[in-house]
């Protein structure tokens, strides 16, 4: 079962906040879910810096991403 | 084709196109009749636009700049094209429109937004840097706001008509503009004959210049305040580079049209060296700005996409600016008057103005919190 990270609708930077947390945490997978392309890119960027390997669904009106290490 | 040009604009290179592309066009903008070390300034723009409304009447900045009508069009032009539209309201409309009031009062304590403060750099202003600095500390704070739990809480898919408002409301702008309106001798709009307001590029280049900075900046994301915050927050130099090739190309722009110069604090071009309140000014615009997630430019790409919490913000600064300019909290520059040098700067209403929006920027930063399970 995915650690679920739902920022859908929060502002920037508060996404890219949770989902660094989560990967501290260490958790994996992590599921980040948003709402808006320019939070997927950061959330991307973020994550890749970490060094995780990010996977990109996009679902109707949102997007999940998927991270794992 | 659109998924590689995404990544493109996504990547180090885009965002630095895109601060390039700035960098190129607001010199020329000056160059073309815009204000000194103000080819673009969104706070000074807006403030204008205000002007041009009535909602201040400083005969000496009003006008309808089309460049602001332009960022937002032209960001919604780019978020059509790329199926980005998205409406999205009711993220603590009340506490942004505030936060945009504050932003500008700080703002105008400056003489000018982040944008502004790093082309008066790029022209050799020295105040610029203190401004700057004032900035950074600004969103140094906001970011420990951030870290602490700061959140204004989710916004909501919206019906199209929220996200379709702010690009309406700009396109009148336009039209007000284009037919020259005026309802009678003493009534709106209002054009400035002397002064800022009455320094501008023609219309249809200064509107061809926002749009495609406005479709460059919503592709890449383009945010003054976003640069510094990034990396205070993560080290993530990403958007600072397109911060910094703004500041190289308008260097040598300002070099090329011969703009720079003299290198200074006193007298520079509607600036003033009252160097506490250019930084407390700053602060307090910075902390607004990182509290409300963008600096005014990329409010107004948001705003363009269809986010109407940010259109509330951009409503915020331009209300903003009307009291300012009412309560007579913005700088005034320094002066050469008879041989004898006069510093500027902001009087005791406008320092005032600007410590009662730090003191509401720390209780907002402290108070809003949002259940992260909810």
């Amino acid at each position: 079962m995915a650690h679920t990270v739902d920022a859908r609708g929060l502002s920037c930077p508060q996404p890219v906040i949770l989902a660094r947390s989560a990967i501290q945490a260490g958790e994996f997978p992590i599921e980040v879910l948003v709402e808006t392309a320019t939070s997927r890119e950061n959330v991307r960027r973020a994550a890749e810096r970490l060094g995780c390997t990010v996977q990109v669904e996009e679902l109707e009106d949102e997007f999940r991403l998927t991270l794992t290490k | 084709m659109s998924e590689k040009l995404t990544r493109f604009f996504a990547s180090r290179w885009g965002i630095i196109l895109a601060g390039g592309v700035i960098g190129l066009l607001a010199p020329l903008l000056q160059y073309a009749g815009n204000p000194k070390n103000m080819g673009i300034c969104v706070a000074c723009f807006e403030r204008d636009i205000a002007g041009a409304l009535g909602l201040h009447r400083a005969a000496v900045v009003q006008y309808v700049r089309p460049e602001i009508v332009a960022f937002v069009l032209g960001s919604t032009i780019a978020a059509l094209l790329f199926r980005e539209f998205k409406a999205r309201a009711g993220s603590a409309p009340i506490v942004r429109y505030l936060l945009g009031i504050f932003a500008m009062i700080g703002a105008l304590a400056f003489l000018g937004c982040p944008w502004r403060a790093l082309l008066r750099f790029s022209a050799g202003d020295l105040n610029a840097v203190v401004g700057l600095l004032g900035l950074a500390v600004g969103i140094f704070a906001g970011v420990q706001f951030l870290k602490a739990g700061y959140s204004l809480g989710r916004s909501h898919k919206a019906s199209p008509a929220v996200g379709w408002i702010m690009p309406a409301l700009m396109l009148g702008l336009l039209l007000l503009l284009i037919f020259e309106v005026k309802v009678s001798d003493t009534g709106a709009l209002f054009f400035s004959e002397s002064g800022p307001g009455s320094q501008h590029a023609f219309w249809l280049v200064a509107l061809g210049a926002g749009l495609l900075i406005g479709v460059l900046a919503q592709r890449t994301r383009f945010c003054t305040m976003g640069s510094i915050r990034d990396v205070i927050l993560m080290r993530d130099t990403h958007l600072l580079s397109g911060v910094g090739a703004l500041v190289v190309v308008a260097v040598v722009m300002n070099l090329i049209l011969g703009q720079f110069g003299p290198i200074g604090f006193f007298g520079q071009p509607i600036a003033h060296s009252q160097h506490i309140w250019n930084f407390l000014g700053m602060v307090l615009a910075g902390l607004a700005f990182a509290l409300a997630g963008g600096c005014p430019g990329r409010q107004l790409f948001l705003a363009g996409e269809g986010d109407g919490d940010s259109a509330v913000f951009v409503l915020g600064m331009i209300t903003g600016a009307g009291l300012a300019h009412n309560f007579a909290l913005a700088g005034s520059p320094d002066a050469l008057v008879e041989g004898v040098q006069q510093v500027g700067g902001v009087n005791g209403y406008g320092m005032a103005a600007v410590i009662l929006g730090l003191v509401v920027c720390v209780v907002l930063g402290l108070t809003m919190r949002e259940r992260m399970e909810a």
